[in-house]
């Protein structure tokens, strides 16, 4: 189980700044001033991606503790953290 | 300490959801009349206000409600559960009756659309801080073995916030005309006026709570975190604990929790095209069945764990969720109801004609009906027709007839027996919901220490919520524009969203209860 949650630590850390390449991409794909769709306006897409970096840089911390085995073992009691 | 006789935990249960379901309302009203709202403060053609109308929408639920888990989180560590919900509960109560009060746009111009934005990222602030504080103050409260059951109590004010704004509004609507309604000073800032007096009366009962007693107990010993963020943030071992429970149980239950409360009433109204009042009955049967099962699985979670009842939420709607949209559109086909023989025929009840109009090609005339035609059945079911149909070379004989093929059916109405089975498909997924959320406030509570809880569990709780969730109906229409043949589209997102949650919950979480909280 351990060694699975080190490969999937990997997958997290690659699926991060794909989330944000993505994101960015449908914002330039999408924004169009003469669109009436939120789609279509750039504010919401400046939240978006700006609220969804951290998120990302997020996963990517959460697969790289995960790849160094930070998640093998839970803590069971407040002294562990 | 804990209060394990019934009275002392029932007033505690009591005064903590009765502020939150109070929060909800809030925050519900302005979205149910945002139409109104819209009409009110961003008017059409105002680029300025239209810009302060997309971030009163997306700013609010975004960014303001994870901010708000900060600035509360850390508020309610550092000086006490009870005096922080007290005041975010002022603020959004405030904010809302304010919202009330502000005049229109044709009346003080920009400083409306102004004001109502600032107020209503007050409300999202105000959000942001409440629900930690209330699911802490709970859990502090309960005894171990119904730490589910009594916090789960607080999962049901979302869904009951929603009922009470849905009631008060529909109330107030059918007491006046539209016009009234709508009108600048009209019936839509009732709603709005009536928060302050629930708040009151909220206010009123959260004075008379006592703190916490393990973060009374902790400020004793003077063991009170002074910096929350840091230590929870900062820290590694806690910092990791965040991550999992945002990406291993509440993102998951976030999507599932939007999919099933508001993404379904959206898709019946305009993708489907129920009818509006049907559509509200459907949606008000579904979760107002379905919401006692909060308690059920609260309560089912203290015997047999958090994880899998959550996991197991989320997993439904990802491998059901598609069948369960598609049986909406399959039996709503209005093709195939022309098509059905005795009570179930439709025939047409009455027949209006919108405009015609001419055109004239070289010397060949045209004429274009509008027609508007409602359709309806013995059995009950009914349907409006709106098509344009074309006479071609009018004058000549014989001149040819064109129909629409592409005819617009809206305001479907359902019979009592279909009605009945979407009933029981909303409340199959609001049962989902309740998996996925009912368990959700102990198991936060269990996973970081009271020192740190409220800014520790707040912050995972409004991303998976409100950001998770909240992208919901933006992504939908965004996949729908990449792929707008198959109307199903949208569901990927909480479909994938979930599905990664699952993986990431089964391989990472443990179903071990925390039977020490007070450390």
């Amino acid at each position: 189980m351990n060694s699975l949650k080190k490969i999937m630590g990997f997958f997290w850390m690659t699926l991060a700044p794909i989330v944000i390449y993505l994101l960015v991409r449908s914002a330039l794909q999408n924004i169009d001033s003469t669109g009436t769709k939120d789609i279509n306006k750039p504010v919401p897409w400046i939240i978006i991606i700006t609220i969804f970096t951290p998120i990302a840089i997020g996963l990517m911390i959460f697969g790289y503790y995960s790849l160094k085995g930070e998640y093998d073992h839970l803590p069971e009691s407040s002294d562990d953290l | 300490m804990v209060l394990s006789d019934g009275k002392g935990i029932g007033k505690v249960i009591f005064s903590s959801s009765l502020g939150t379901l109070i929060e909800w309302y809030d925050f519900y009203i302005f979205g149910m009349l945002a139409k109104t709202i819209s009409i009110q403060f961003f008017p059409e053609g105002n680029d300025t206000a239209a810009l302060l109308s997309t971030l009163a929408i997306f700013a609010a639920g975004f960014l303001v409600r994870p901010f708000g888990a900060l600035v509360f989180g850390r508020l309610g560590d550092m000086i006490g559960r009870k005096s922080t919900f007290l005041f975010t509960l002022v603020l959004m109560g405030g904010s809302t009756f304010l919202i009330g009060l502000i005049p229109g746009y044709r009346t003080i111009g920009i400083a409306a659309p102004l004001l109502v934005l600032l107020l209503r990222l007050i409300q999202g602030l105000a959000l942001g801080g409440e629900y930690g504080g209330a699911a802490t103050y709970v859990a502090e409260h309960s005894p171990t073995n119904k730490r589910g059951y009594y916090t789960s109590w607080i999962q049901t004010t979302a869904t009951l916030g929603l009922f009470v704004a849905l009631g008060v509004i529909m109330l107030v609507k059918s007491n006046m005309s539209d016009a009234s309604f709508t009108s600048e000073w009209g019936g839509w800032r009732y709603p709005f006026w009536i928060s302050i007096l629930l708040v009151i009366v909220s206010i009123y009962i959260r004075l008379k709570m006592s703190e916490s007693p393990l973060y009374t107990k902790l400020k004793k010993e003077g063991k009170a975190s002074s910096n929350p963020l840091k230590e929870s943030f900062g820290n590694k071992a806690n910092f990791k604990m965040v991550l999992l429970a945002l990406f291993g149980a509440v993102m998951g239950q976030g999507v599932v929790w939007y999919t099933g409360q508001f993404y379904a009433q959206s898709f019946l109204e305009n993708t489907v095209k129920i009818e509006f009042m049907q559509n509200r009955e459907i949606m008000l049967w579904g979760i107002g069945l379905a919401t006692p099962f909060f308690l059920v699985f609260g309560a089912l979670s203290d015997r047999i764990g958090r994880k899998w009842i959550m996991l197991s939420g989320m997993l439904l709607g990802v491998i059901f969720y598609r069948p369960i949209f598609n049986t909406f559109l399959k039996d709503t086909n209005v093709k195939e109801w022309k098509k059905m023989e005795g009570d179930a025929t439709p025939t047409i009840i009455s027949k209006e004609i919108l405009k015609v109009d001419s055109i004239t090609t070289g010397n060949e005339l045209a004429l274009v009906t509008h027609s508007k035609i409602k359709w309806q059945s013995q059995q009950g079911t009914g349907f409006t027709e709106t098509r344009a149909d074309s006479i071609l070379n009018v004058g000549a004989t014989p001149s040819v007839t064109k129909e629409d093929s592409k005819p617009v059916f809206t305001d479907k109405k359902l019979s009592s027996p279909m009605k009945w089975k979407f009933i029981s498909l909303v409340f199959v997924m609001i049962l989902f919901v309740t998996m996925a959320y009912a368990p959700i406030a102990a198991f936060l509570v269990e996973l970081f220490p009271t020192r740190i809880r409220y800014t520790s569990m707040s912050l995972p709780y409004h991303i998976g919520n409100g950001v998770f969730g909240g992208l919901v109906p933006f992504i939908a229409t965004l996949l729908s524009a990449s792929s707008p043949t198959d109307p199903l589209v949208g569901l990927w997102y909480p479909i994938l969203i979930a599905a990664l949650c699952v993986v990431i919950g089964t391989f990472y979480l443990t179903n071990k209860i925390d039977k020490n909280i007070n450390d």
